[in-house]
């Protein structure tokens, strides 16, 4: 037979075989009075491929382990609670596991193990939805898994400190992972990658958390897109990973003395597009960045809208739109090998003749006094002095000390469309 | 008391106190107008209080002195403590200033709600602080210096010398030593001049300490301690009784 007819003849198999399996598939219920009254029975006495659907009530259990494929739903008002007893509630050890619609509270916090509310190891098209986690330490933790989905939870822990607080969603050498959807609120890290390949994240709102909004590690070919990071503890910070994308996304209200809107660190090769940065203490701190292209992004009311140090190289700024903030650049060398172009800055004071749009004058948004501060901190205390102005406004006409180079030479009159 | 009412009938009435009034009003109402009463908004107000308050008080102190030259004469020859006249005169020229400022910011605020800001409260007192700091020394160089345009001349520089030149100073020393810990000395130099205690003051109210990294978060532990308000306070008050001390009693011993 050819390869080419083999193919749908087996995939004709492989359906009728799940099809048999469904037509065996059993429901078992999970309630107060009925045969089962722990889901942790219920799974156990379970086949692969039942559904174990938990009724309303509270069930205080943990250390609920699937070994086998399983749909394990919850009816509205179904609640496993962990009452804070030492273990993870439910541990995932088996490929196409779907958990859905149940609510989950109360992990217990250990300084050990990394409990945590569903935790995924080694399996494959594993299924997380619409649950409610509480207090997880960690809520949803996934190790060594691949083409898992993670979507519309809602995960809320109420811990003060980094110590005794685990991650929202947590992933460690996992490929093909998509969050979507979720709302992660009061942990460690909101989300948290280390060495996922091709993760995909979407549409999340993550705010409150502890220390880090989103923090990935190694952890290329992941994409963020239309989510929002707002007022974590220090923002976002992501280092060591190639070919990151990020569009659409919002920082804002990630203030603080040791808070970023986005903290780059040895990331190269990526794509920021269309992220809306407003009123973060430092929108963009970028350190070792190479070959990043920041384009259409807008910069709004930040302390430092973007600053890059001397070892970011390759990297293109153009069409963002800078608006009302303390320092637009900022950096630390006077030496830039980076190109700014097209770019919209509330700042500059440039005229345009043939209206074509394009300011005439070329635009340095390194101001002098920046400059100053870089290397020397203590001189921020003149922040906002007649003298310092003064200075600046004399640089700027006769620039002699800023980097002659990190120039918007075609600065835009007016804000571009996004 | 009733030389100080006297006296500030004299000073209401004029001109200069209406039209400082008046440009205080234009310039928190135009700021408040057009923005929503911002970090970036009180920061520009900010700019020009700690501008404006400086040069008119010293200013407009060293000039009253020397105009009313007449007037205390007359008055000395009169039987009361040249002390009481003195103090007449500070207050006479003090109060109204501190009134226009006070209304010509607060009105304005008041109207957009944003009067009982922490930012808008603190530029009101430091600002009020400034007239009296600044009333005080343009007092005793209105005394000691006879010569009007002399007067006027060191007053000018002594503005300058505040606001643009004292900062500048700073800036070079602290460049000059960068390779030590300069956060405590600037501090020190900070609360030594009254204009940029003043602008600390209101910028840690707006949260541009964040901003300011390292030296913010020490600038910000130092004045949030009840120990640098003293400090603070302390010398904003000696700023204020220094002078007033000295012109005092070069006032009380004048020959005129």
């Amino acid at each position: 037979m050819a390869l080419s007819t083999m193919i749908p003849t087996m995939m004709l198999a492989a359906t009728l075989m799940v099809l048999v399996s469904m037509a065996n598939a059993e429901t078992i219920k999970v309630s107060k009075n009925g045969r089962f009254t722990s889901v942790r029975q219920a799974v156990s006495s379970s086949q692969r491929g039942d559904v174990v659907l938990v009724e309303p009530g509270v069930f205080i259990e943990s250390n609920i382990v699937i070994k086998h494929p399983l749909e394990l739903r919850g009816r509205k008002g179904a609640v496993i609670d962990g009452n804070n007893t030492p273990g993870t509630l439910i541990s995932v050890e088996s490929d196409s596991v779907l958990i859905s619609d149940l609510e989950l509270r109360n992990v217990a916090v250990s300084y050990v193990d990394d409990n945590a509310a569903i935790k995924i190891i080694n399996s494959k098209h594993c299924e997380v939805l619409r649950c409610r986690i509480l207090n997880g330490f960690f809520a949803i933790y996934l190790s060594n898994s691949e083409h898992c989905r993670v979507a519309d939870n809602i995960l809320k822990a109420d811990k003060d400190f980094e110590m005794n607080s685990g991650n929202g969603i947590h992933c460690w050498t996992s490929k093909d992972v998509y969050v979507s959807g979720n709302i992660i609120e009061g942990h460690r890290d909101g989300i948290y990658f280390e060495f996922m390949n091709r993760g995909t994240v979407v549409g999340n709102t993550i705010r409150n958390n502890i220390r880090y909004g989103l923090h990935f590690m190694f952890s290329d070919s992941c994409s963020y897109n239309k989510n929002r990071f707002i007022h974590n503890g220090a923002g976002v910070a992501v280092m060591f990973t190639h070919y990151v994308q990020m569009m659409d996304n919002t920082f804002a209200n990630n203030w603080g003395p040791t808070s970023y809107g986005l903290l780059l660190k040895e990331i190269s090769d990526s794509h920021l597009s269309g992220n809306v940065f407003d009123r973060n203490s430092i929108a963009i701190h970028a350190e070792g960045a190479a070959r990043i292209l920041l384009e259409h992004n807008v910069f709004r009311n930040n302390g430092y809208a973007l600053r890059l140090l001397g070892n970011c190289v390759e990297t293109t700024v153009r069409d963002n739109t800078f608006e009302g903030n303390s320092f637009d650049v900022t950096t630390n060398s006077v030496n830039s090998q980076n190109t700014f172009i097209n770019n919209y800055w509330s700042s500059y004071v440039g005229y345009d003749l043939n209206k074509d749009g394009i300011g005439d004058v070329p635009f340095h948004p390194v101001r002098l006094y920046s400059l100053l501060v870089e290397q020397v901190p203590s001189s921020v205390i003149l922040m906002h002095t007649p003298f310092v102005n003064i200075l600046d406004l004399a640089e700027r006409v006769l620039p002699t000390v800023t980097p002659e180079t990190l120039v918007d030479s075609k600065p835009r009159m007016s804000v571009p469309k996004q | 008391m009733r030389l100080l009412k006297y006296v500030l009938r004299d000073i209401s009435r004029g001109r200069w106190v209406l039209l400082y009034f008046l440009f205080f009003f234009a310039v928190t109402e135009g700021l408040l107008f057009f923005t929503a009463g911002e970090a970036k908004t009180i920061v520009g107000l900010m700019n020009v209080v700690f501008l404006l308050i400086p040069l008119a008080s010293i200013m407009f102190g060293t000039l009253h002195l020397h105009n009313s030259r007449d007037f205390i004469e007359l008055i000395l020859t009169q039987p009361v403590r040249r002390s009481t006249v003195f103090c007449a005169l500070y207050l006479g020229v003090a109060i109204p200033f501190v009134c226009s400022f006070l209304l010509g910011v607060g009105i304005p605020a008041f109207i957009h709600a944003a009067a009982f800001s922490p930012a808008i409260v603190t530029l009101l007192t430091t600002g009020a602080a400034l007239t009296f700091v600044f009333t005080s020394i343009a007092f005793y160089l209105g005394i000691v210096i006879n010569d009007k345009a002399a007067g006027m001349g060191l007053a000018f520089i002594l503005w300058l010398f505040f606001t643009v030149i004292y900062d500048g100073v700073l800036l070079v020393i602290t460049v000059m030593f960068q390779d030590y810990p300069m956060e405590q000395p600037t501090i020190a130099m900070v609360i030594l001049n009254p204009i940029d205690l003043a602008r600390i003051a209101v910028m840690l109210t707006v949260d541009y300490a964040a901003l300011m990294g390292y030296t913010g978060a020490v600038v910000q532990k130092f004045f949030g301690s009840g120990f640098g308000v003293m400090l603070s306070a302390m010398s904003l008050l000696l700023w204020i009784a220094i002078p007033f001390g000295v012109g005092l009693r070069s006032f009380n011993n004048k020959d005129w």
